[in-house]
């Protein structure tokens, strides 16, 4: 345990100690931000009869989640691919700690960073809420959604990182396939109708959506643990191979 | 301190090691010698557990590396060949990370750091981040860290490698001030093994060679070694001469140089005789004998007298 923390302290350092976590930051506040201006600007002009709370939080968590495809690939490129390159990862295998132990310090220390990015938002409806009180359940829903979806995102972004010794090739690895599990059913009218039920099965939005209205369904959640388990376990096979790759 | 039983460890259908058994004694500095690519750093791997064997096993302290691996690892320190650190964070704070890793922290933590940063001659770098050190004192570092609350097994892939000849002495240094640890090393260089440690490995192609003591494999190496001759003449000629001599396994032109003649290295196991017989043999052929020199027998030559007694393929 102790060997745990000792590793997820020096993660977090790490996180820290370098420029990029500062101008991720920078650039997710200000998008975030454009987005709810934006966004509250919209239904302010254009809001009259509908319910604008409900459909405001609607938009404005899809947006968010939309920057985070773009951030998470960024916090997530370096944890393995960096200790390849640097060749630091063979002696931190032979440290007292279990592989599985590394890939939580790893994956924990990220998630800390996303949870503070995303708190980072939470400045938007605080300022909403002082002009104009609301109930608050849907933005509970709307978080916890951001936080799986960010969970699954992170595991993912570890596991291709775990792959490859270059950071840009995990970033633009781990941003791709995402955007496109996002958009796979961006257009249900484009989509065959056989293979439609399985697009909306595996796709990142349909999970996600029901998050945005306050609805959290017990199916979603399965859906995020399960894809980010899966994640996990694919990143701990991988760093078993060297047991028959014979290299780092 | 250190047992390896049957060791054997195959990537894919390569076999990169083949039963392969050692022990190492407490207390004790044993060298894994070998030419490049001979698997020893795959054994030192298995040893601290970065890999597990296809067959056999590893004991550190007593303690199965394959049964419990965490408890195995808390005993044992490692400098890998390729010594790679965080290039971000402070050579202390690179300690400390590491003490805290093997379980220390508050007082003991710093003591276990202030410890090896004055036994390893850090003290003037301790603040700096190890990405702006040079090679001398990251190769120390990597050493330290090896060091950390006091492990009782060391183990060092090849530690000497890729310094200056002054840091070289350094560490060398470092590593003769190691008494009463078991340490096992690889090296490459037999006069390295000879001189640190008092018991050497030598394996070559994945087997075990041989296993003795310096001054054994000194008796063994008796009369082996190798002679450069210069002699001023026809090439080709003086080379089937020379070749044909008895006792001489290897004869081989070298590279020219800026003096006169060719140069000739012979290599066999008995050079004594050859040495006085090569006089007359070049001069009544009305060639000129310009230089005979003996040189200390080299991993190559150990190697022709332990694995390929009849000196084919003697280059590798």
């Amino acid at each position: 345990m102790r060997s745990f923390v000792a590793l997820f302290r020096k993660e977090l350092r790490s996180y820290f100690g370098s420029p990029l976590v500062y101008l991720v930051a920078a650039a997710f506040l200000a998008y975030t931000g454009y987005y709810f201006h934006s966004d509250l600007l919209y239904f302010v002009t254009f809001g009259f009869g509908v319910n604008i709370m409900e459909n405001f939080w609607q938009l404005l968590f899809i947006d968010i989640r939309l920057v985070l495809i773009l951030a998470v690939p960024l916090l997530t490129m370096r944890l393995l691919a960096e200790e390849r390159r640097l060749g630091t990862l063979e002696l931190l295998l032979t440290y007292p700690l279990r592989d599985g132990a590394i890939v939580a310090a790893k994956l924990g220390a990220c998630l800390v960073v996303i949870a503070l990015l995303l708190a980072g938002t939470l400045a938007y409806p605080v300022w909403v809420y002082r002009i104009q009180p609301f109930a608050l359940s849907p933005l509970v829903a709307g978080y916890v959604g951001l936080l799986l979806f960010a969970g699954t995102c992170a595991s993912y972004g570890l596991f291709i990182s775990s792959l490859t010794d270059s950071q840009v090739l995990a970033g633009f690895l781990t941003a791709l396939p995402l955007l496109l599990l996002w958009l796979l059913s961006w257009n249900e009218a484009a989509t065959a109708g056989t293979t439609l039920p399985l697009m909306r099965a595996l796709s990142l939005f349909n999970h996600f959506q029901p998050f945005s209205v306050g609805l959290i369904e017990a199916r979603d959640v399965f859906y995020f643990l399960f894809s980010a388990g899966a994640f996990v376990w694919g990143t701990l096979r991988v760093l078993e191979a060297r047991q028959w790759l014979g290299r780092r | 301190m250190i047992v390896a039983e049957h060791l054997t460890k195959y990537y894919g259908a390569t076999r990169a090691v083949d039963d392969v058994s050692f022990s190492v004694a407490q207390g004790e500095l044993a060298a894994l010698l070998g030419p490049n690519g001979s698997g020893k750093s795959t054994l030192l791997r298995m040893v601290t557990g970065y890999f597990s064997p296809t067959a056999g096993r590893v004991s550190v302290g007593g303690i199965d590396m394959g049964g419990a691996p965490l408890a195995a690892r808390r005993r044992l320190g490692y400098l890998p060949e390729q010594v790679s650190l965080y290039p971000e964070l402070t050579v202390r704070r690179t300690l400390a990370f590491v003490a805290e890793v093997r379980g220390m922290s508050g007082k003991p933590r710093r003591r276990a750091v202030d410890d090896v940063v004055e036994r390893c001659g850090l003290a003037e770098v301790a603040e700096r981040r190890v990405g702006t050190l040079s090679k001398g004192f990251r190769q120390r570092v990597g050493l330290a860290q090896a060091l950390v609350g006091d492990p009782d097994v060391l183990v060092l892939d090849e530690p000497t490698v890729g310094l200056d000849p002054v840091q070289t002495v350094e560490m060398r240094g470092l590593l003769r001030g190691l008494t009463g640890r078991t340490v096992l090393l690889s090296t490459h260089i037999l006069s390295e093994a000879s001189a640190l440690c008092s018991r050497i490995v030598i394996v070559d192609r994945g087997r075990l060679v041989a296993e003795d003591t310096p001054a054994g494999l000194g008796q063994r190496l008796e009369g082996l070694g190798r002679l450069v001759v210069r002699v001023e003449g026809p090439a080709p000629e003086i080379a089937s001469v020379l070749a044909a001599m008895p006792g001489v396994l290897r004869a081989e032109a070298m590279p020219a140089d800026a003096m006169p003649g060719v140069r000739f290295l012979l290599v066999g196991p008995d050079l004594g005789p050859v040495q006085r017989q090569i006089g007359p043999a070049v001069v009544g052929r009305g060639w000129t004998l310009l230089e005979v020199r003996a040189e200390a027998p080299t991993l190559e030559d150990l190697f022709v007298r332990l694995v390929r007694p009849t000196g084919h393929d003697g280059n590798r």
